[in-house]
């Protein structure tokens, strides 16, 4: 494994973006952040700006409102960037899958490399899905 | 041949000891014990100790992304100003602390002082290149913010050349230091160091004076554009910074470097980051322009009191 991939999988930097989801996923993703769980401890930092990220976390059932913005989002990020779909609504819409404003999954528009489900996920899930995606990273090679 | 030579031991001294890589080693080094202590004062474990490096290697892998609006050759180049004038500064500091005596010219006290205010310009200008109306209102509160902390520094370090009878080279006050004692030992020392401590805190743009960066509010602000290597250069900046100004601070009042006094300002730093909320920039010209510079004053007419 060449040092740059390995820096990469190091110091894995995320933005946060919300498409309409009811917070629930949000607050267990800072949930990630807090004593308990820590995840600083594997270089992974939440950044305020996408220009920073190395990683988009998407929650929420995309609406007709978000889906121009989150394309838009995804266009600004510096390459190579990922995309983790976090939650039941992100992952395949959920409660939403028949709404009349909620008319496509995330990964109908953005290539997400994980998912996960949960309504909403435990943080646990979570660095399970970051531990999947680093493994895929590191088997890519 | 004697001119080629001294060249090159000048770049060597500007780019591997003591200047840029020996810096930014110990500055990596000072920004993993940053975000360490952060952590442990919060209850984490906190990040291990090569993560500073990794950030830098992965950024420096990303993508460069220039905004559609920004003005491309200040934008580009502006870090690398920046990074440039740090290393210089840091060099200089360095160099002063080393060759007690044989380095230095008269007057880089204040080449100093102007080096160490111009990565924060060459911040300004390129992120106000970039045409981004977050980066724009980060730049405006950096402007503000150097204008409120840049008069009691420098008020502040007037005290060390009032306490030396007019010495301006940075070696001539270690020496002036290790003769008569170091200039912390007396009243107007104390009240100038605790100034240039809080102008430190703000010029390295730490907690409680980010609020140009200001990343909950904000998104980064002044950084808000910048990605890949630029960011990393902008990175670099800020930990070589970390290491040149407490250096030239136990320089110049603590009479020279040495391990156990940068720890302290490091640790004093670190301290009052984990420890403060973010203030607004109102209160922090208020603090500045009243509290610190009238502090800095008395410390100036004690000093030339003889206390």
């Amino acid at each position: 494994m060449s040092l740059k991939l390995k820096a990469l999988t190091k110091s894995i930097w995320v933005y946060h973006m919300s498409t309409g989801s009811c917070n629930n996923c949000d607050i267990e993703i800072l949930d990630l952040l807090t004593p308990r769980f820590d995840v600083e401890r594997f270089g992974i930092t939440l950044v305020g700006s996408i220009r920073h990220a190395d990683a988009i976390l998407v929650t929420g059932a995309l609406n007709l409102k978000t889906i121009p913005r989150i394309k838009n989002i995804y266009d600004q990020a510096p390459k190579p960037c990922f995309v983790i779909a976090i939650g039941a609504c992100a992952c395949g819409q959920g409660i939403f899958a028949k709404g009349p404003n909620t008319p496509e999954p995330v990964d109908s528009i953005l290539p997400v490399d994980a998912y996960i489900p949960g309504c909403p996920p435990k943080p646990e899930a979570m660095i399970a899905a970051i531990v999947k995606l680093i493994e895929k990273l590191r088997g890519k090679k | 041949m004697e001119e080629v030579s001294s060249i090159m031991k000048d770049l060597f001294s500007f780019l591997i000891f003591p200047g840029f890589i020996f810096t930014a080693a110990i500055g990596l080094v000072a920004s993993w014990i940053d975000r360490k202590v952060t952590a442990r004062v919060q209850w984490r474990v906190g990040p291990p100790w090569y993560q500073p490096l990794a950030d830098l290697v992965k950024l420096s892998i990303k993508e460069i992304t220039i905004p559609k609006n920004a003005s491309k050759a200040v934008f580009l180049s502006a870090p690398l100003f920046g990074l440039s004038a740090a290393v210089l500064a840091a060099t200089f500091i360095w160099q002063a602390n080393i060759q007690a005596g044989s380095s230095g010219f008269t007057g880089d006290t204040v080449v100093v002082l102007y080096l160490l205010t111009l990565p924060a310009i060459a911040l300004m200008l390129g992120s106000s290149a970039s045409g981004n109306p977050l980066a724009s209102l980060g730049v405006s509160r950096e402007i503000k913010l150097m204008l409120a902390y840049e008069l009691p520094f420098i008020i502040s370090i007037t005290v060390p050349i009032i306490k030396s009878s007019g010495l301006l080279r940075v070696t001539d006050l270690i020496a002036f230091q290790a003769m008569n004692g170091v200039f912390v030992s007396n009243v107007s020392g104390i009240l100038a160091i605790i100034v240039a401590i809080f102008c430190m805190q703000a010029k390295l743009g730490l907690v409680p004076f980010d609020m140009a960066e200001a990343e909950t509010e904000i998104m980064g602000g002044i950084y808000i554009e910048y990605s890949g290597i630029l960011l990393a250069v902008l990175k670099l900046t800020k930990t070589i910074m970390m290491v040149a100004l407490p250096v030239f601070l136990t320089s110049i009042f603590w009479g020279g470097f040495s391990a156990w006094k940068y720890v302290i300002l490091l640790v004093v730093i670190i301290l009052m980051r984990n420890t403060n909320p973010r203030v607004r920039i109102d209160q922090a010209i208020r603090f500045f322009w009243y509290r610190m510079t009238s502090l800095a004053i008395i410390a100036v007419l004690l000093a030339m009191l003889g206390f």
